[in-house]
């Protein structure tokens, strides 16, 4: 009798704490349509394609926000997924393993670093050496609308590489989890088999596919969001370019930039208004990473992995 | 939401420093004859451009007996908007209050007083193996227009004889977050240029036709000093910091000026002579042989009508420490101290304030 009440008391309070997470995602998208509503009004979906950026006008369009957030983040896992799969491979299957720990512990220090200090680190180291790269690039390959433009160092290039480099302890990290999971059996039955070390490995990610795809998408939910190291280096201008070497600009970087001297209401509604097209691109890139985890598990319907964890940097606003 | 937490933790520092402060009353209070008044606490907020001149004047002041002021360096904007809602007790701001912000005022708490308390220069500072590079207003907007690409461009090479220019692409540099140093320097460019006037305009931020967008002052320094053919503009205090060349510019009486104190000091002396009765001057590219083009006012905005008479005292007097005794700090912190005819305007603004429906003592 008693075990029962404290049962249910148990899954009341476990129950109201879930609930939460509900009200609070609820409360803060209400709460950024309710302090934007001025700027949708005025720009309804157009909002969403508007080139022009000007305070002074009083003219806003997202376009350049839009796309400088998620190129830079795509750019960003292009880069850091080789890495941190390699580094998640070799810690859990290759290396010795004395050098297991440290390594793993060097790897999770990288997510530690505040990202004020990578981006400083962005300015006068990171920037400097793209810059060189940038002016060594052999000109036809400069003719290309990928590397047109003046070579300044800032730029997404380098928000790119900096996002990579900030992205690949996540990845790693959770990727390495899911190798260790994978059963000795798995292995033990590919060496049985005949396997080569290279062919028993591919069998062990494999069997852990969808925990991979979880932890990259991991890594571009923390790209999405990430704002001081990359306004630092992304060169802060509002322009919707294919090229690595033009400035440009993210949702995060806006805010955080410009609301502190956002003086006017129209101004400020359309900065949250970025704000919650950020919150909502996250919950839709979110939804896409579930999709796809969902659709290789029922390709590879007898895998147990570990649920692939995907968070939303805080929104910035 | 942002702002709302930017209050929460602006409100949980002032209760440090409040704490911090009260202590040094205390060990002051025993020996100060002023120690008798009741402690009065004032707030205020906005310009970070302000804030290391006000820590230094404000300090000074609460030594001498006088209130205990708590100024929290969230930017103009927020420093404006604060005062407006009556949150805090004053705004400091490097811009004046535009038409809708000060219908938003009247609506509020009634009319408000600009009082100008400081003054500034905004260095343009270049990155190139020239030493004092000059620049006119007309050049320095196409510049930033995008219109001249090169340093070797002749329209540079015609002002600045016997000089070899090279060839570098211009690298334009400016700031991201709004600023008021933005203000100052866009205000510049619109009275110099009609077309930067039409296609950007004068404001905190504006849509940049060309550029590096780089964060706070500091970032637009570095990223001038680390890119060569940079150029880029930032308060006087940081060409000084890092050892940046600063262009020298032509003023309005066609003499080329380099940034200094004095420049800035002789603009806002110059421009005290037409000023508007609400003191809400923008002096860029003022008139006089020896004035600096691009400088600016900062202003402490309050409400005329005090409704609390304690604060509403204090708050004058603060006033007049600020514009008057407050101004011995200006020099060594990079400030131009106010010049006598603005000091006198002030003395007539300050004067206009009442106190709980009388005039202030």
């Amino acid at each position: 009798m008693q075990r029962s009440a404290d049962d249910r008391l148990f899954r009341l309070m476990t129950g109201a704490f879930a609930a939460l997470v509900l009200v609070i995602v609820i409360g803060i998208g209400y709460e950024l349509w309710a302090q934007s509503v001025l700027s949708i009004q005025k720009f309804g979906w157009s909002f969403w394609t508007g080139r022009t950026w000007d305070p002074v006008a009083g003219d806003f369009g997202a376009l350049p926000f839009i796309w400088g957030t998620i190129y830079s983040s795509l750019l960003a896992l292009i880069l850091s997924t080789p890495i941190a799969l390699g580094i998640a491979i070799f810690i859990s299957e290759l290396s010795p393993r004395s050098l297991r720990q440290p390594l793993g512990y060097l790897t999770e220090l990288l997510a530690a670093i505040p990202s004020i200090v990578y981006g400083l680190w962005g300015i006068f180291v990171l920037v400097p050496i793209v810059r060189k790269a940038e002016i060594l690039l052999p000109d036809p390959l400069r003719k290309l609308p990928l590397f047109s433009g003046a070579p300044l160092g800032v730029g997404m290039g380098a928000a790119g590489l900096i996002l990579a480099i900030m992205v690949v302890p996540y990845t790693s990290s959770v990727a390495r989890e899911i190798l260790k999971n994978v059963p000795v059996a798995q292995r033990e039955a590919a060496y049985a088999l005949g396997s080569t070390r290279w062919e028993a490995i591919k069998v062990a990610i494999g069997y852990g596919k969808t925990g991979i795809i979880g932890a990259i998408m991991l890594g571009l939910g923390r790209a999405l969001g990430e704002t001081m190291a990359v306004t630092m280096v992304i060169g802060n201008a509002p322009q919707v370019s294919l090229s690595l070497y033009a400035p440009q600009y993210t949702m995060a970087a806006v805010i955080a930039n410009e609301f502190t001297e956002a003086a006017e209401e129209l101004y400020l509604h359309a900065l949250i208004e970025i704000g919650l097209l950020l919150f909502v691109i996250t919950i839709v890139v979110n939804i896409l990473s579930r999709l796809l985890i969902w659709s290789t598990r029922r390709r590879a319907p007898n895998v147990v992995a570990v649920p692939p964890v995907v968070e939303e940097e805080e929104a910035a606003a | 939401m942002r702002k709302t937490l930017f209050v929460i933790l602006a409100v949980a520092l002032a209760g440090c420093q409040q704490s911090e402060t009260t202590t040094t009353t205390g060990t002051a209070g025993t020996t100060a004859a002023a120690a008798s008044a009741a402690p009065v606490r004032l707030q205020g907020a906005g310009s970070t451009f302000d804030t290391p001149l006000f820590s230094k004047v404000f300090d000074a002041y609460q030594k001498q007996g006088g209130a205990e002021v708590n100024y929290q360096s969230i930017g103009s904007g927020g420093g404006v908007q604060q005062v407006i809602k009556g949150v805090v007790d004053f705004g400091a701001s490097d811009y004046p209050l535009n038409d809708e912000q000060t219908k938003a005022a009247e609506a509020a708490g009634g009319p408000v007083v600009h009082v100008p308390v400081t003054m500034g220069a905004v260095s343009v500072g270049y990155n190139l193996p020239v030493e004092g590079l000059r620049l006119d207003g007309p050049t320095l907007a196409d510049i930033y227009l995008g219109k001249i690409t090169k340093w070797n461009d002749r329209r540079i090479a015609a002002i600045n004889p016997g000089v070899q220019l090279p060839s570098t692409a211009i690298a334009v540099v400016h700031r991201a977050d709004g600023s008021g140093t933005t203000f100052i320097f866009t205000s510049y460019l619109s009275a110099v240029s009609p077309e930067w006037k039409s296609k950007a305009g004068a404001a905190g931020s504006v849509k940049w036709p060309v550029g590096i967008g780089a964060k706070g002052s500091e970032g637009v320094s570095g990223q001038v000093t680390n890119t060569p053919g940079a150029v880029g503009y930032f308060e006087m205090a940081y060409a000084n910091l890092n050892h940046i060349k600063s262009a020298v510019l032509k003023n309005a009486g066609g003499r080329f000026v380099a940034p200094s104190v004095q420049g800035a000091a002789d603009a806002g002396a110059s421009a005290a002579n037409n000023m508007p009765a609400d003191l809400k001057a923008v002096f860029v590219n003022a008139p006089g042989d020896t004035s600096y083009p691009i400088a600016g006012f900062s202003w402490i905005i309050v409400y005329q009508n005090q409704k609390d008479a304690t604060k509403g005292e204090a708050l004058v007097k603060l006033l007049r420490y600020t514009v008057h005794d407050g101004q011995q700090f200006a020099q060594a912190l990079d400030y131009a101290p106010l010049p006598k005819p603005v000091q006198d305007l002030d003395d007539q603004a300050i004067a206009k304030i009442s106190v709980a429906g009388h005039p202030a003592q």
